[in-house]
């Protein structure tokens, strides 16, 4: 209970304002494409040089938390995850919006991300000590392991045929090596001088998932004319608190999930909330409502990528292993302010170490606040006339994807993956297959050539991958996924023949 | 309005006048009236990104430019796309520099088809040097980098040693560690520092080289055997002994060492001012505080020096990474 001595440290003017600052900047910051929370934390960095240690450390913590649930907004109301973490938010969320429910939907988003958030920085306060280890269970080929589990997901991700998913995936898989390999040391696929730095995650996120609405915003209003996107209705936000309760086991799969992937570092927050979304499908009785606005999608999501945070912290405050791409850029403001990770971190440094986690507990608190307030506000996005949003997401499409590595080529990529997409999905294909193997691509591939190398040079590449607790488990999970899939797809074919006869 | 105009022809011809009598200090002189671009080819957060922030943080002050420089990251591919685009496309009026690392950038400069290298890019000043040192897990069998070479020896390819990716600093040290004791080693890179290291504290490979900083940090869960310096390092670790200590000859090639450059074409007379006044400012007592509370040990070069040590490196990769050029 080491933590509860130094919790009044938090609530001093200084600090307080700073949590507010950083919470209300990173939901908005979170909210636009392309300012992903690693990049808010790394542009902030400079900033907090001037300033001492812990409220240095509070606003980074604040502004992590804030990002990572700030992105879940644009994800609902206008169907562009504002980071890569919020793609499976986008799955259910943006048909709720679709049916007048996007308050709802943010309710339920904050709400979620709330408790798993909460829950997060526990895990990180009581079982630090216990977890540290474990994050250097996870070697190449675990890892390689963790990526093809994220593959296993892919093809029942947001399309109606499981085929054309699989497709989409395979598509993003393939153009994830474009590029300069960090292993092999050679360039793949350039045939172009735009592609030497490969595709951008985020580049290929913007432009698959905006780029599409934007073209079918502009097909519809040139037809109707139409001034209203779509309808919103009021809702309670009692109502919410209590619908978003009742459905303990999305948030139950949501926060377990997004714990474990925030521990295991490399794999990153990206995959949490796909993990935890296909898990609830999985588990739920009505899986033909996921897709179609189906609230638990949701809070799954979110619970997951939230809970990520604190654990994602386990591994660096302890080992300086980061848990998350965010989590890397953390250690940087750590080492600034002269906080080395370690045991001194808990010990010598023990005030502003404590004070940092007690503050990302407090940030929690006011992103809900935060959060449900700006929801109330939503329905006014959701009144611009599609020609203006049209535009203003092309704006934004593009100077977000330009910001992430100052490139142009990147704004090429993202249009022309983009307009690719527009007709793909005419076809039936959906955009966030293709984003996920973009994602899990470079994880699976990297891991597996390094795993290869060790492998060679020890007992040989059957028993470096398939011997050891954590990889037969994972190389077992991967299997029943798969199975899985198979079964329910078979069960599915079977019930329409039996409808239909 | 009228005046306006002709105030403004009369101090165009006056600096007209000016400029014919005095033509190369005036630019310098007016030097810089808006602030400088500083490329980084990496992400941020890095560790060179991080150490570039820090060390140009004091820019603006009068007594070095007067002018802030501020840091815009091009990262991919290992830094060749930032360095491709800043050879090739910055303007060489002194208002876009970069950062560099050697040997890194040498060393792609030579196996890769770069737009860039030595020849057409100008030092300006070096800041860092963080030397490679050989690391084990704490659990690891080894005591000394002799005994780990006479294991290698014996099992020739079974030692694997990681890195932070193809023709850096830990790279080069590798391929100079095995060739001056005469074994094999298979090189395991990694995207980036910190995986290299998380690789030799999960015990997945035998070694690993990695930075001097980055170790000295993970000190307790490591043994540090020997460093690719030609001195050992007083201030962090002076128990480990550099690889001629122990007769192995390894010299200084692979040290990390980072600066500031400018395209070729830049005016001579800018890049004597920027050469003066940018050592003195990396020396400021606030980036020597923030430099060592981050635990980055500093290496403060003129252009003179580092324009000497770019060439002795060019000679040296060419040599060491010619059977892995792939022009």
């Amino acid at each position: 209970m080491e933590f509860l001595d130094y919790l009044p440290q938090v609530f001093t003017w200084t600090n307080l304002s700073i949590l507010v600052l950083g919470t209300v900047g990173g939901l908005i910051l979170g909210a636009t494409p392309g300012l992903s929370p690693t990049m808010a934390v790394a542009l902030l960095i400079p900033f907090t040089f001037q300033m001492a240690p812990a409220p240095a450390l509070i606003l980074l913590g604040a502004v992590y938390t804030a990002t990572v649930a700030g992105g879940a907004v644009s994800a609902i109301l206008v169907s562009i995850p504002g980071a890569p973490a919020n793609i499976a938010t986008l799955l259910d969320g943006f048909p709720l919006a679709k049916q007048g429910r996007a308050t709802e939907a943010l309710h339920y988003c904050f709400i979620s991300s709330f408790i798993g958030g909460a829950i997060g920085v526990f895990v990180l306060i009581f079982f630090t000590p216990v977890l540290a280890d474990v994050a250097l269970q996870f070697g190449p080929s675990e890892l390689f392991w963790v990526a093809v589990l994220g593959v296993t997901v892919i093809g029942s991700l947001g399309t109606t045929s499981v085929l054309k998913g699989l497709f989409a995936g395979a598509f993003g898989l393939w153009i994830s090596t474009v590029g300069y390999n960090p292993v092999v040391g050679e360039e793949r696929f350039v045939f172009s001088e735009h592609l030497t730095g490969g595709i951008n995650i985020i580049a290929a996120l913007i432009g698959l998932f905006a780029i599409p609405q934007v073209l079918t915003m502009l097909e519809d209003s040139g037809r109707s004319g139409s001034v209203e996107m779509f309808k919103m209705e009021e809702h309670k936000l009692l109502a919410s608190f209590r619908a978003n309760l009742a459905r303990v086991k999305a948030l139950i799969i949501g926060t377990i999930s997004g714990v474990i992937v925030g521990i295991i570092p490399g794999a990153g927050g990206q995959i949490a909330g796909l993990i935890a979304y296909d898990q609830t499908k999985k588990f739920s009785r009505s899986k033909e409502r996921f897709g179609t606005g189906e609230p638990e999608g949701v809070i799954a999501a979110e619970s997951a990528n939230n809970a990520m945070v604190g654990p994602s912290l386990v591994p660096l405050l302890t080992l300086s292993v980061p848990g998350s791409p965010t989590a890397a850029v953390l250690l940087g403001g750590l080492l600034i302010n002269g906080l080395f990770p370690g045991p001194d971190l808990f010990t010598v440094h023990a005030e502003v170490t404590w004070t940092f986690i007690n503050s990302l507990l407090v940030a929690q608190v006011f992103m809900l606040v935060f959060g449900l307030t700006i929801s109330r506000y939503s329905r006014f996005v959701t009144r611009i006339p599609n020609h203006v949003m049209a535009s203003a997401v092309t704006v934004l499409a593009v100077f977000g994807t330009y910001s992430v590595q100052n490139s142009m080529s990147d704004v090429f990529v993202m249009m022309t993956l983009g307009t690719a997409m527009y007709f793909a999905s005419k076809f039936g294909f959906s955009p966030a297959p293709v984003v996920l193997g973009v994602i899990l691509g470079p994880i699976a591939e990297t891991n597996f050539l390094e795993g290869k190398l060790i492998a060679e040079s020890g007992d040989g590449l059957m028993p470096y991958f398939f011997t050891g607790t954590i990889n037969v488990v994972l190389v077992a999970f991967c299997f029943l996924s798969i199975a899985y899939s198979i079964f329910s797809e078979v069960r599915k074919i079977k019930k329409q023949r039996e409808d239909t006869a | 309005m009228k005046r306006v105009k002709h105030m403004k022809t009369r101090s165009l011809w006056m600096s007209a006048v000016v400029a014919l009598v005095w033509p190369f200090s005036v630019l310098a002189e007016g030097y810089p009236d808006r602030p400088v671009l500083v490329t980084v080819a990496y992400s941020p957060g890095g560790a060179t990104d991080f150490q570039a922030r820090i060390v140009t943080m004091m820019a603006a002050q009068e007594s070095y430019l007067g002018q802030p420089l501020v840091i815009v990251n091009k990262p991919g591919a290992g830094g060749q796309v930032g360095w491709n685009w800043f050879a090739q496309k910055a303007k060489d009026d002194g208002y876009q520099l970069a950062a560099y690392n050697i040997p890194h950038f040498i060393a792609q400069s030579i196996v890769f088809k770069t737009k860039y290298s030595i020849d057409n890019l100008e030092p300006i000043a070096n800041w860092g040097a963080d030397p490679a040192v050989l690391i084990v897990n704490k659990d690891s069998q080894f005591n000394t980098a002799n005994e780990l070479l006479d294991f290698a020896k014996q099992n020739p390819g079974k030692v694997t040693i990681s890195g932070a990716g193809q023709f850096t600093g830990h790279h080069v040290a590798m391929l100079q560690l095995a060739k001056a004791a005469g074994v094999t080693f298979k090189y395991i890179p990694t995207k980036g520092g910190v995986k290299a290291l998380q690789r030799v504290l999960g015990g997945d490979v035998t070694a690993g080289f990695n930075n001097l900083s980055d170790s000295y940090r993970s000190r307790d869960k490591l043994k540090i055997l020997a460093i690719a310096d030609l001195e050992r390092d007083k201030e962090f670790l002076p128990d480990v002994p550099t690889f001629k200590e122990i007769g192995v000859d390894v010299d200084n090639s692979s040290v990390n060492f980072r600066g500031i450059m400018a395209p070729k074409g830049t005016p001579p007379e800018v890049i004597n001012k920027l050469a003066m006044k940018i050592p003195p400012m990396f020396q400021d007592k606030k980036v020597i505080k923030k430099m060592q509370a981050g635990g980055s040990p500093m290496r403060v070069m003129s252009r003179d020096d580092v324009i000497a040590m770019w060439k002795e490196r060019q000679a040296y990769l060419t040599d060491l990474l010619k059977d892995l050029k792939k022009k």
